[in-house]
């Protein structure tokens, strides 16, 4: 695989991170349930990173720790060599973007209203004027292209309400888009979506990420598609990371086995020749581990 | 499938599949993109949105001060006002103008003030509830502030400072009462659903209720009366002062509430996506909060329960103008005070010379469109 990391910069420097839902309540007396626990890693600036692993392995609340938009009760991150505690939300958001897992949206807001709403981070309403704060040529700009971008732009004045949940998806990309990030961050971008549409976001991340140099950080329960389109791969296992690596080094049977707990059948892609994960069927025998480990077991 | 037999492909060709994708929207990414009409809410829509409803809200005062039980010509009204205006006292004008300046002309003004604040505190409620049936009354937080003033108004606990009452900081306090239940719920909820947040606003107006109607009970009968007569919601001709001090009030808290527009259209997605846009949700939910009890309590504290107003009014102007709350807010505010005004000239007009209180024109008219929504769950009204 081709490498792209401009000198081994570090978009995120992980250390020893640990978080807790209960944590807020301050109860030392009572046992926490860490979703995170002393977590290290590196991402690297430029690079497609994905995090896999079992329901409940942590992976979306570490999306939210380094989305700041969870705080983590120890452990330093640093973004772009900057300590992320220190920043300001609106700072953290002209970094980094957040698509998270589905958008509800109650009210009618158009497809273009929303995906201008990546502009808030970018000017501050002053005092003067209330909140109007209207929307610059540059704003409208932006927002046109990452509309062109994700072939949205047709879909401008319909209610995000209206559109397909593959539309809507696209919509809260370009959204994420529109604020300029050097990080974007996706939690299950393709969960509810078709096998079209998976597609489609998926080479759509790729793109961007290899002509805008954008760092992308993907939370992932599609093992084949994080080894498709991830150059490296985070597997959690309750809240810390069980193996970072390439897809090549993850996704191996007894690697998945271990952390999963359940035998899979393991090939390669026939195009991409990357690993693919196959779910053992009723009747499959599986056959004793093969010298190379891409057998089952 | 016997994956132990495909072995290697060593293909360096596309990542997916076998079917060439054609690059999206390479054909679209040029510049001279037009945007479809409504995509977006711009200054000149919102200049002439705003400029037609303020023609709407003067004509139906106009309206309102013509009819009544003493029905007056324009021509009458321009001369009376313009009199007053000038200080030169016309002695053929006597009665109508003390009916028309002392009587009608403050109750119109009451009634757009009320009206206006309620539907403010209405579209701030449903965008940070993320549910448009939220209004003051269903919820609770008018009964909370009535309460409020009822309590204030039984131990004389109501002063003036600097000539300004007090009596709406009480019921401001028994508002933000309720809004601190509702928002402890919606905390434990995320986003609340919409039945947990109408048996919320059931069970705090029936604790409310209870409460006002103990301490209407221990009241002497007239005080209890007028009491009675003002929790149905009131319009009855204010003086000047208390019309000044509503306006200082609603000034302030319409303010502070007018200034979340922006915030309040990115809170709309939800708490986190807010706050990964860089919206300091905390901060925007606690001052629209204390805005609603603010506004809600100072409308109380003078008109008493006015309920429905603030559910749909701002209902019906999303449907017309979208749900951008720059445009939004100051829209409903606008159409509120209008629905409010025509609906007390419907109050003073319709058993002439007696009234009704219009706190039951709302919510005979409200009520029913409340149950429409309910009903027609389309459009994620109601989840």
């Amino acid at each position: 695989m081709e490498r792209r990391f401009q000198n081994g910069a570090h978009a995120y420097v992980v250390r020893g991170v640990s978080f807790s839902y209960g944590g807020h309540r301050a109860d030392a007396t009572r046992d926490l349930v860490w979703a995170l626990r002393d977590l290290s890693c590196d991402i690297r600036e430029g690079e497609v990173f994905g995090i896999i692993g079992p329901n409940g392995s942590g992976k979306s609340s570490l999306l939210k720790v380094l989305g700041r938009i969870l705080q983590p009760a120890a452990g330093g991150l640093e973004l772009f060599g900057q300590d992320l505690r220190g920043m300001r939300q609106d700072a953290v958001a002209r970094a980094v973007a957040l698509v998270p897992q589905d958008t509800l949206q109650v009210f009618p807001f158009t497809i273009a209203e929303v995906v201008l709403m990546g502009r808030f981070p970018h000017h501050q309403a002053r005092w003067s004027l209330g909140a109007l704060g209207w929307e610059t040529e540059e704003d409208l700009r932006l927002a046109k292209a990452a509309m062109a971008d994700l072939d949205i732009a047709h879909l401008a004045h319909r209610s995000i309400g209206d559109v397909s949940g593959g539309e809507r998806q696209r919509a809260i990309i370009a959204r994420a888009l529109t604020q300029q990030p050097r990080v974007l961050l996706l939690d299950e971008p393709t969960a509810f979506l078709d096998l079209n549409h998976q597609i489609e976001i998926c080479r759509t991340l790729r793109r961007l990420n290899e002509t805008r140099g954008l760092t992308v950080v993907l939370v992932s329960h599609d093992l084949n598609l994080a080894s498709q389109y991830c150059d490296r791969l985070m597997l959690l296992k309750e809240g810390r990371p069980f193996r970072i690596g390439t897809p090549d080094e993850l996704i191996r049977p007894d690697t998945l086995e271990a952390v999963y707990g359940c035998a899979v059948l393991i090939d390669r892609h026939p195009a991409s020749g990357l690993p693919r994960v196959t779910l053992p069927g009723r009747e499959t025998r599986l056959p004793s581990p093969s010298p190379e480990g891409r057998g089952v077991r | 499938m016997r994956p132990h037999v495909v072995g290697h492909t060593h293909n360096t060709g596309p990542l997916v599949g076998t079917t060439p994708i054609p690059e999206q929207g390479s054909a679209l990414s040029g510049s001279g993109l037009v945007w479809p009409m409504r995509a977006v809410l711009t200054p000149a829509r919102w200049v002439s949105t705003l400029l037609i409803l303020a023609g709407a809200s003067v004509l139906a005062c106009a309206l309102a001060l013509r009819f009544g039980a003493e029905a007056f010509t324009f021509p009458e009204i321009a001369r009376i006002l313009s009199g007053s205006l000038s200080h030169t006292d016309d002695p053929t004008a006597g009665a109508a103008s003390a009916i028309l300046l002392q009587v009608r002309l403050p109750r119109v003004i009451l009634a757009y003030l009320v009206g206006s604040c309620l539907a403010a505190v209405g579209v701030g409620l449903q965008a940070l509830l993320r549910n448009p049936l939220a209004d003051p009354y269903v919820l609770g937080i008018s009964s909370g502030a009535a309460l409020g003033a009822a309590v204030a108004a039984l131990l004389g606990l109501s002063t003036t400072i600097l000539a300004i009452s007090t009596l709406p900081l009480f019921a401001m306090m028994g508002g933000l009462l309720s809004i601190f239940v509702i928002y402890r719920i919606t905390m434990s909820y995320g986003r609340l659903p919409v039945h947990v947040l109408l048996l919320a606003g059931v069970i705090l107006n029936a604790i409310f209720s209870a409460l006002i109607m103990f301490i209407t009970s221990i009241m002497e009968p007239t005080r209890s009366f007028g009491m009675m007569q003002w929790l149905m919601g009131s319009l009855t001709a204010p003086d000047y002062p208390v019309l000044a001090v509503l306006a200082i009030y609603l000034a302030a808290g319409a303010f502070l509430l007018f200034r979340q527009a922006r915030p309040l259209n990115v809170l709309t997605l939800g708490d986190e996506p807010a706050r990964s846009l860089g919206v300091d949700a905390e901060r925007v939910k606690k001052t629209v909060f204390f805005c609603s009890a603010l506004l809600t309590g100072a409308v109380v504290s003078v008109s008493g329960m006015i309920g429905f107003v603030g559910m749909v009014v701002p209902h019906a102007v999303r449907m017309v103008i979208g749900p951008d709350h720059r445009l939004l807010l100051p829209a409903s505010a606008l159409v509120g005070g209008t629905y409010l005004v025509a609906a007390d000239t419907l109050a003073r007009v319709l058993l002439a010379p007696g009234e009704i209180p219009v706190g039951i024109i709302t919510a005979l008219a409200g009520g029913p469109f409340f149950i429409y929504l309910l009903v027609n769950r389309k459009s994620g009204v109601a989840q």
